[in-house]
């Protein structure tokens, strides 16, 4: 893609105020600044950065979703902030300040509603996606986290407090709450595999998971690896670990531990546990590559200066190196040639080819955070 | 607890030295941000700006900071940092200075 300042550039010289050139931004992403609030436009193919969009408030933990034609995102800040961002144009397209403390977002799909989860006060708000306008509110009296999204115009969500998912359903009018108990103690984040079936908390208060089988008329939930840690006293834990970026790696799921140097395997159809592999530090991040072959892992303050590299049919790691201090947040290229991690105290995106591991490129970045291609845009529970 | 109390008599200042106070005010912001927020008004843990905080003094903070809460996700630092460390952290937040 070509920048825009040279387009408008060119339409300027031209004199004309038809637009010359379309913009495509199949291969754009943005890259979270945490600490000043905006966020960079980067360009996966050149691997650079385009602009940076700035006044999007307190970015700490923010993640961000994309509209089906990948011309906006949707940032979720911390602060309560929703901002929609137009990339084409490279500027905010609108900005609302929807509660105190939020925790995270997802977009319907068929793209019209976005859903924010929110710690203060406890629940989910959902706007049009064009207008920013809210159109439902759904208060929890929780802290509210593993908001996601799945067919039917449908949300799921779970209750750190009260241990509880519930399912909202906006393809009428009103919303439709199913509210399913028993989750288990304290649940800190929640996965929807790919094709929006199967939703697995995991708990923070004991050790195991939730899992529902959303294709059910009448979802239970069933225990994954109940007491995994075997009685063993938990390490403190210094960073909650994320299942967003939960991997499927042929037919079994790779999962952090809580509060253990471990990642977990687990048998994607009947849950039961497939092996355990030894890591570095706390796994906060296990992500596959798109063909689930190799899963990469970051970790927890203090270690968070290395990633790991498992091979996902012999289960060992393969590659350990140390792109620098904080690496918060890894984003594979859609088909997982490349992977871009982001280095925040080195105030860098580092760029790797996953088959050599090989340094490809490194971009300057704010302390960056997350990095999103808008190639979610076509993916579920993202 | 025993090893504050000596800290204390002892008095702070001259251990100023050993303290990275960049380091430490990173350390705030980032770490104990991703669970506090980075502008510390509160995520999953709760807002530890001054006037939340003001019931504290600064080795009863410092204790939490060292011990965290235990049956909650708020960690014991000790494993990561000396007394001096979390003194100093204490009194980051107790002046206010962190907002
Ligand atoms: C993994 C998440 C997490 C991290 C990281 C974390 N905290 Fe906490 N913290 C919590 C939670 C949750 C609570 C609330 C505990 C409770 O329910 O009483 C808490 C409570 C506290 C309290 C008590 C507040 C009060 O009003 O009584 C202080 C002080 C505190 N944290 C300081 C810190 C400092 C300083 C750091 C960094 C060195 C830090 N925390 C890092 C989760 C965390």
């Amino acid at each position: 893609m070509k920048p825009l300042h040279l387009t408008l550039a060119a339409l300027a010289l031209a004199g004309s105020a038809a637009m010359g050139e379309t913009i495509a931004t199949g291969d754009l992403g943005l890259v979270i600044e945490r600490t000043t609030g905006a966020v960079l436009l980067v360009d996966q193919s050149d691997r650079a950065a385009l602009a940076r969009i700035e006044g999007l408030g307190d970015l700490s933990h923010a993640s961000l979703v994309y509209s089906p034609d990948q011309r906006f995102a949707y940032v979720f800040g911390r602060d309560g902030g929703l901002t929609k961002v137009d990339l084409v144009e490279r500027r905010i397209a609108g900005r609302v300040v929807q509660a105190g403390n939020a925790i995270g977002g997802a977009i319907s799909d068929d793209g019209a509603l976005v859903a924010v989860s929110n710690y203060e006060p406890g629940g989910v708000r959902i706007f049009d996606a064009v207008t920013l306008e809210m159109v439902a509110d759904i208060p929890t009296g929780s802290k509210t986290i593993g908001l996601v999204d799945v067919p039917g115009r449908r949300f799921v969500f779970t209750l750190w407090d009260a241990g509880e998912t519930w399912i909202a359903d906006l393809s009428g009018d009103e919303a439709q709450i199913t509210k399913i108990t028993g989750m288990g103690k304290n649940p800190y984040d929640a996965l929807v595999t790919a094709n929006g079936r199967t939703y697995i908390a995991g708990l923070f208060g004991e050790d195991g998971l939730s899992a529902l089988d959303l294709w059910d008329e009448d979802p239970k939930p069933r225990q994954v690896l109940p007491g995994y840690g075997r009685g063993e006293e938990p390490l403190p834990v210094y960073k909650m670990p994320h299942l967003e970026g939960w991997a499927l790696a042929g037919a079994e799921f790779v999962l952090p531990a809580v509060g253990r140097h471990e990642v977990l395997w687990v048998d994607a159809r009947d849950f039961t546990e497939t092996g355990r592999t030894a890591t570095h530090g706390q796994p906060v991040f296990a992500m596959a590559r798109p063909d689930g072959r190799q899963v990469w892992v970051n970790f927890a303050h203090p270690l968070n200066d290395t990633i790991q590299v498992i091979d996902t049919v012999t289960k060992q790691v393969v590659h350990v190196f140390k792109p620098g201090p904080a690496v918060l947040h890894m984003e594979f290229t859609p088909r997982g040639h490349e992977v871009w991690v982001s280095v925040r105290d080195a105030d860098k995106i580092m760029i790797y080819d996953t088959q050599s591991f090989e340094k490809r490129g490194e971009i300057d970045a704010d302390s960056p955070s997350g990095i999103f291609f808008t190639a979610r845009a076509h993916r579920m529970g993202l | 607890m025993r090893s504050l109390l000596v800290l204390a008599l002892l008095g702070t200042p001259a251990l100023a030295d050993d303290l990275d106070p960049e380091a430490l005010k990173r350390l705030v912001h980032q770490d104990c941000g991703s669970c506090h927020g980075l502008t510390l008004k509160g995520g999953l843990g709760p807002d530890l700006r001054v006037e939340t905080l003001a019931h504290y003094d600064r080795e009863g903070l410092a204790s939490v900071i060292l011990y965290g809460v235990p049956g909650t996700p708020m960690p014991p630092w000790e494993p990561l940092m000396s007394d001096a460390e979390a003194l100093w952290i204490a009194e980051y937040l107790l002046t206010g200075e962190s907002e």
